[in-house]
């Protein structure tokens, strides 16, 4: 949940001129976007139990990023995604305890430095960092449990806002062909299980599924690069997540991402470099 | 050149660390689930002070709780929507100086019972002989609590059933009898309510009623029009049963008049008890709702403005199941704890403690909550809990029961919880969307908890080792000296289980001091006087309840424990009237009946 901002810049047009004047820099829109779910989920619904852990887990995550990026990297990196991590964190995570909060964003940042290949960090930051907490400290922490009011308004407005933002950063058709699977295999889920279709739709209606395809499984740094490889990621996850809600995982989005996620960046660096020995066997026979 | 691959391996080695942090958590926190082990007496009272044993079955109670069983339309999630009814309430019907117990049933054509003291130990259902046993018949709906008002003032405690259905007021015949007066009362057909309060809310000597309703009054739950009858949402639903405050005439009979006096909710209300919470004179009304946010309606006498989010208490959603009242400071004001969800990597509502800030008073009260600062926060799904002085060594301990569904051991129904209870308000508000429970738990067998209060500002769990072993679904807690020995018993009524008596055995060094007292010119149960008690260089207040906890009414006399050798300086009563009465010359040991002085 955390690199929107950094690859997909909007390209020049013929109106390029006044969009610049009247529109903000991209890697500025998922920091803004998520500040404000935070402010209006809090504000109107009291989604945070305290403003000191959201703060904690947004420091931590700043606090690892700048430290580690100037170990790695040799300057200050830029912190918008270190800051969503933080925030994502801050929203999803609960806990009556202050240390999940910070530990949660240690592992999600320092994930990105540790597990790496080929110089790319395989792991959406905040992904890999819920995922490991809810699988190793179940009995400190839980996610979300705070649904916006299950108001229909919220959810229009938060759907909107970020379907608009996902389209402007050109990342929509992997949110769509997200929501349509899930969609899809909901019908064969409540036919395996029996359960009430809108039981199986219901879940994709809460907030934590608004973060989760906004911020997470659109993460270019974490995301392979064709169009195609998207929508087919997107699709796995989406199958991946219809597995373990057959048996009955409560996280199940979350570990599907975790999954799958990784897979499918070694799988693209794989053709990757069989196309690069390709090439190098042709021009240098 | 090196730079990078040492920082490299030394940052590994950090990541690898940072993982390994739950795990060293979990052992340094020792948060693990505690083996059921024998009681040791000894140990137990040389390291607590107390001990308690299990002793229904010898004092002659085995009653087992049935709950109901709803429209067939509701077949797949009956264990959930027919979860409630087993409750308790403690009374001396008969003013015989002995507290009896009255526990509800909640099957279609099931008894209530009436536990009469026999005073060697041992209880007698009365209930069939004097008329309050046979009330869950069909079409009428079923029982859901009971709290104990002498509304008449003739000297004998009233009882008013909480139905999911019709609600039912019977008139104590001086002991002999009950007389059922619902409709001379001017009681409404229909309420699905699970908590009612008697507190004399304008001070004019005559006991009113509050009822918070659940469902709507409109929904027969044994004939459902619509499945549409389920909460719109599991946060801030806003559709549920309307609230009742019944103005005592003085004639036998009551008026509707909450919204005359600024009560209009229909949030889903689970429990409710009322305090003096400002030191005002006058009872203020605390609501926790199920799905929702809590209230808290504050009095001035005559009228209530809700100001949940103004004082704290009404901000963040969670599923408020229990309100009670302590002194947990010693500091002459009143803490509150209101129960909620908690299941390990699921859901962590956390239980509240709202404890009011210092320097705040009046209408500028404010809480904060200190249930993780002092170790209360974590109880499962918690439902009952009542605060009272255990071990009597002089600050207020608290019993929590819990325990939501207990089924098939191994299967759990929260994947499917939480899979509907995340989703938008059109789907979770049909209950014909709810996928089925098919014999699966939901948060259930779980261990109790019985936090003893170090007076330090922490409470300890101590259940296991005090002899609080069992893992029904709990419901209710009461507290009454059910032995007249100045030790609090425990009374718990678990759903769909046995009602349990704890026996309380404290060590003899720890003194107490007990008072019941006797409205004359306030209404004679003396509901919402307050006793303070000076001793020791400490003060401590309590307040006599028409009702607190979840489905719950303590014993009216109040038990104070002192601790070694006190010194009692004075108690002071303050009576609704507003007379005030301070004792001098009290010693431990006693219990003192005090009749409000002309």
């Amino acid at each position: 949940m955390s690199h929107l901002a950094i690859a997909a810049p909007v390209p020049p047009g013929k109106n390029a001129g006044w969009r610049q004047m009247f529109s903000l820099d991209n890697r500025f829109m998922p920091p803004l976007l998520i500040t404000l779910i935070l402010l209006v989920g809090n504000v109107s619904f009291g989604i945070l139990e305290s403003y000191q852990k959201t703060l904690l887990a947004i420091v931590s995550s700043m606090v690892a990023e700048l430290i580690l990026g100037r170990i790695f990297l040799h300057k200050w990196p830029h912190l918008a995604s270190a800051y969503i991590t933080g925030i994502s964190v801050g929203i999803l995570l609960r806990s009556p305890f202050f240390w999940p909060y910070a530990l949660c964003s240690l592992l999600a940042i320092t994930s990105k430095y540790v597990l790496r290949v080929k110089g790319r960090h395989i792991w959406n930051p905040s992904n890999f960092g819920i995922s490991a907490m809810v699988f190793l400290a179940a009995e400190s922490v839980a996610t979300l449990s705070i649904q916006w009011g299950n108001n229909l308004g919220a959810m229009l407005v938060i759907w909107l806002l970020g379907s608009v933002i996902i389209w402007r950063l050109r990342r929509f058709h992997i949110c769509a062909v997200y929501v349509i699977s899930f969609i899809a295999l909901a019908f064969l889920r409540t036919w395996i299980t029996g359960d009430p279709l809108l039981s199986e739709i219901s879940p994709i209606t809460g907030p934590e599924y608004q973060l989760f395809i906004f911020f997470m499984i659109t993460d270019p740094k974490t995301t392979v690069r064709s169009k195609k490889g998207q929508c087919i990621v997107a699709f796995a996850v989406a199958v991946v997540e219809m597995l373990l809600r057959l048996d009955q995982s409560v996280y199940a989005p979350f570990y599907a991402l975790f999954m799958v996620g990784p897979i499918a960046l070694l799988v693209e660096m794989w053709l990757n470099s069989r196309r690069i020995s390709g090439s190098a066997t042709t021009v240098n026979p | 050149m090196k730079r990078i691959p040492i920082a490299r391996t030394l940052v590994s080695i950090f990541f690898v660390g940072l993982l390994l942090v739950p795990i060293i958590v979990r052992r340094l926190s020792g948060r693990q689930v505690a083996a059921q082990t024998k009681l040791d007496t000894k140990a137990a009272l040389a390291n607590h002070g107390f001990y308690l044993t299990e002793v229904s079955h010898a004092a002659g109670i085995d009653f087992v709780h049935q709950g109901p069983t709803l429209d067939s339309k509701l077949a797949a999630i009956m264990p959930e929507v027919a979860s409630m009814g087993a409750s308790v309430s403690i009374v001396d019907f008969d003013r015989d100086g002995w507290p009896d117990i009255y526990v509800t049933n909640s099957a279609e054509g099931s008894k209530n019972r009436l536990y009469r003291n026999m005073h060697d130990g041992t209880f007698k259902d009365v209930a069939e002989e004097l008329g309050i046993a046979d009330v869950n018949q069909a079409g009428t709906g079923v029982s859901m609590g009971s709290v104990w008002g002498d509304y008449d003032n003739d000297g004998y405690e009233d009882l008013y059933l909480v139905k999911w259905g019709r609600p039912e007021l019977f008139h104590n015949d001086h002991g002999h009898g009950f007389t059922r007066v619902s409709e001379q009362a001017g009681l409404p057909p229909w309420i699905n309510a699970n908590t009612a309060v008697w507190f004399d809310y304008d001070g004019d000597g005559l006991l009113d009623l509050f009822v918070g309703g659940y469902y709507p009054e409109d929904v027969d739950l044994w004939h459902l029009k619509s499945t549409r009858m389920m909460p719109n949402s599991f946060e801030y639903a806003n559709n549920g049963g309307r609230k009742y405050l019944f103005h005592n005439l003085g004639n036998g009979r009551f008026e509707e008049v909450s919204a005359k006096v600024g009560i209009d909710s229909r949030r889903w209300a689970l429990a409710a008890a009322a305090a003096d919470l400002r030191g005002t004179g006058h009872p203020d009304l605390f609501v926790a709702n199920d799905y929702g946010v809590s209230e808290l309606y504050l009095n001035d006498g005559k009228r209530f403005h809700e100001a949940g989010a103004q004082t704290g208490v009404g901000f963040a959603p969670k599923s408020g199941m229990n309100v009670a009242f302590g002194d947990i400071f010693n500091q002459g004001k009143y803490a509150v704890y209101v129960s909620n969800i908690s299941e390990d990597g699921v859901l962590i509502q956390g239980n509240n403690l709202w404890v009011p800030r210092e320097g705040m008073n009046g209408n500028s009260i404010k809480y904060e909550n200190m249930a993780r600062d002092m170790g209360v926060e974590l109880g499962g799904w918690s439902f009952g809990a009542q605060f009272g002085d255990l071990n009597n060594d002089g600050t207020l301990d608290l019993y929590l029961t819990n325990g939501y569904v207990s089924l098939n051991r191994k299967k759990s129904y929260w994947y499917d919880f939480t899979k509907i209870s995340g989703g938008n308000s059109t789907i979770i508000g049909d209950a014909k969307n709810w996928p089925g429970m098919d014999g699966r738990s939901l948060s259930g067998y779980q261990q109790k908890h019985l936090w003893l209060n170090d007076g330090a500002g922490k409470f300890i769990d101590v259940a296991q080792s005090v002899g609080v072993t069992d893992t029904y679904d709990g419901r209710a807690v009461a507290l009454a000296d059910l032995w007249n020995n100045g030790a609090l018993d425990v009374v718990v009524a678990n759903q769909r289980g046995p009602l349990l008596i704890y026996k309380n055995t404290v060590s003899p060094d720890e003194q107490w001091i007990e008072f019941q007292l006797e409205g004359t010119k306030s209404n004679r149960s003396a509901i919402g006087a307050q006793v303070a008690l000076w001793w020791n260089g400490q003060k401590q207040i309590q307040e006599v309840s028409g009702g607190s906890g979840f489905s719950a009414q303590n014993d009216r006399r109040l038990h104070f424990g002192l601790g070694k050798n006190p010194q009692i300086e004075k108690a002071v009563i303050r009576w609704p009237s507003g007379r005030v009465q301070t004792l001098d010359s009290l010693v431990s040991g006693k219990l003192y009946k005090i009749e409000e002085p002309e």
